[in-house]
């Protein structure tokens, strides 16, 4: 009897029947894909719907003067006004915070790799996931109670340095909970391969540990800048303005004087009751969400490379 | 017996326990009422063992019986785990290992370790051999410490000519050889071997017991097998534990059963357990 041959009944005795696929045998699991396949659909349908949105509105800017909305400072005039202001600001905040990382990856170290395991360290560590909570406009409170009034001679008051480092105290506990797990998903066979070899702590830390955790880390570090270069609560509670016509003629007043940022630009737009500001409420979104990506493409590659480097 | 006998080496004043019943043999582990503790938990009780230079001593025995945990003594691994502690006495040589000046890290460079699951860095092959030497503040080329190390480990001719490339890539049997070149490039005395081929196929699991004689000529080594005929095929001495149920605390314990040369403890063991273990009965 030829085995391509289906049969009712095989020389074996195995009734056919029960190796037949059955019609409608995996209803749930058909259904479960289904569901995560329209779930897809819908991310994706929400994330298409808002930058079409924001391009359509800003269209009319987009198409005839984009550059020289990128360009320009503000102005009362919307033929003229643009939002370079807050573009540096913007900037500005994000690389105060990206000074801030050294500290948050240095406290997932020390966690995980010094602290001993006592209450003391668990209560640390429950505080920084509630501090990773806590509403962003809280923060704004203790930006303008700390750094601006009691810091007033360093940061001059509401400036982008009070900004840019209320805005790193905010995005720090993300920076220390993603690089801390990062850490401990380093496999121990790698710590016991290097400690095996002779290594002291600080060598496995530095040779093995840090670059293992490395894509962890810098994954941590987009979602920490991406959620900087995007609050505008704080800001608005330490007193950034949405629009400024004086000032910032050297470096030095560019962070301690008034200070914009693009979430403040598209605050303020949007807020004008006047219908002529609308697109440049649009094209400030635009802006910011192409900043956000293009740190996101300079994290994605970096992280890339670090991997391709370890060989997975 | 292929010893020759010596004089008892001087043993430092933080061993207290006697030692003049020892045979006198060339000893590089030494090991007297060692008991070691998970938390509360007694893993290991009341071990005596020695470890002959230039030997294979092979530790046999059922799960949980103690041997992984009594062999990371002898490079103080257990250092790494917060809640291991470690009591008794542990000679490397006649130096107590758990003595407050002894230096771990300085201990690991001299007894280095393979692991169950091949662990190769990621990273290339050269840089994985190299590691060690490296952190060892060994500068410069390097060239020829790791084409000797592979040369070692039998790795030599396969990888020659893709050192740059990542260790990951490589076979499960290859990575274990890397990881054994890796640590004889550090030119240690000993080499502890923790069930080095429970991961890997037969063929390439011949390969590794082929090394090991091949390399038992310059460096005492310790193996940890789940696979009694591996320890028969490779090792000196056979060490069997068991691990047996504490009356007091319900717990079980890991306890050395006895230690003699490997065609006694198959052919004519002094216990009854170690023969029902190795006869197949047990275990």
């Amino acid at each position: 009897m030829a085995l391509t041959e289906p049969t009712t009944s095989s020389r074996r005795g195995i009734d056919f029947e029960a190796l037949k696929a059955r019609r409608g045998a995996d209803i749930p699991g058909q259904i479960f894909y289904g569901v995560i396949l329209a779930g897809v659909a819908v991310a994706f349908f929400m994330v298409g719907a808002v930058v079409w949105d924001v391009i359509d509105k800003s269209w009319v800017i987009v198409s005839d003067r984009f550059w020289n909305f990128l360009t320009s400072a503000s102005s009362s005039d919307p033929a003229k006004a643009g939002v370079v202001q807050g573009i540096r600001g913007s900037l500005l905040i994000a690389g105060i915070v990206f000074l801030s990382f050294p500290i948050g990856i240095s406290a997932a170290i020390y966690l995980e790799e010094y602290a001993e395991d006592n209450w003391a360290s668990r209560l640390i560590q429950v505080t920084v996931r509630n501090l990773a909570g806590v509403p962003s406009i809280v923060y704004g409170l203790l930006g303008l109670a700390v750094f601006v009034q009691s810091l007033r001679g360093i940061t001059g008051g509401s400036s982008v340095l009070a900004g840019g480092i209320t805005i790193a105290v905010l995005v720090l506990p993300i920076v220390v909970i993603t690089s801390a797990e990062a850490v401990r998903a380093v496999p121990a066979s790698l710590r016991e391969g290097a400690y095996g070899l002779g290594a002291t702590k600080w060598e496995v830390i530095r040779t093995q540990i840090v670059p293992a955790a490395m894509p962890g880390i810098l994954t941590g570090t987009v979602l920490a800048i991406g959620r900087a270069l995007g609050e505008a609560a704080p800001l608005l509670v330490i007193g950034a303005v949405g629009w400024y016509t004086t000032g910032n003629n050297d470096f030095l007043d560019q962070l301690q004087g008034a200070f914009t940022a693009l979430p403040m630009n598209i605050t303020y737009f949007a807020r004008d009751v006047a219908e002529i500001w609308s697109p440049h409420a649009a094209a400030s979104s635009l802006v910011l969400l192409l900043l956000v990506f293009f740190v996101n493409l300079v994290a994605i590659v970096a992280r890339a490379r670090i991997s391709k480097k370890l060989g997975r | 017996m292929h010893m020759t006998e010596s004089e008892i080496r001087p043993i430092t004043a933080a061993a207290s326990t006697p030692v003049d019943d020892l045979e006198v043999l060339d000893e590089v582990f030494t090991v007297r009422d060692l008991n070691v503790y998970y938390a509360d938990h007694r893993a290991v009780a009341d071990v005596d063992l020695d470890v002959r230079e230039r030997q294979i001593t092979a530790f046999i025995g059922p799960s949980g019986c103690g041997k992984s945990t009594v062999l990371r003594c002898f490079n103080r691994m257990n250092d790494l785990i917060d809640i291991a502690r470690v009591e008794g006495s542990v000679l490397y040589k006649g130096i107590d290992l758990y003595d407050p000046q002894v230096d771990p890290v300085a201990v690991r460079r001299r007894i280095g370790m393979v692991f169950q699951k091949p662990n190769p860095f990621p990273k290339s092959i050269y840089d994985n051999v190299a590691y060690g030497p490296r952190v060892g503040g060994m500068k410069g080329n390097l060239d020829d410490v790791v084409e000797q190390s592979l040369r070692s480990a039998g790795l030599w001719e396969e990888v020659k000519d893709r050192l740059g490339d990542s260790a990951l890539g490589m076979s499960g049997g290859q990575q274990q050889r890397l990881c054994i070149a890796r640590a004889i490039a550090v030119n240690p005395d000993v080499l502890l071997m923790d069930e080095p081929c429970s991961a890997l196929d037969p063929i390439a699991t011949g390969r590794i017991e082929e090394l090991m004689k091949e390399i038992q000529s310059e460096y005492t080594i310790v193996i940890v097998t789940h696979n009694m005929q591996q320890a028969a095929r490779v090792s000196d001495r056979t060490a069997f534990f068991t691990a047996e149920l504490d009356e007091g605390t319900g717990q079980r314990r890991g306890k050395l059963v006895e230690l003699d040369d490997t065609g006694t403890i198959f052919s004519n063991p002094a216990d009854e357990r170690t023969e029902a273990y190795v006869t197949g009965r047990f275990g």
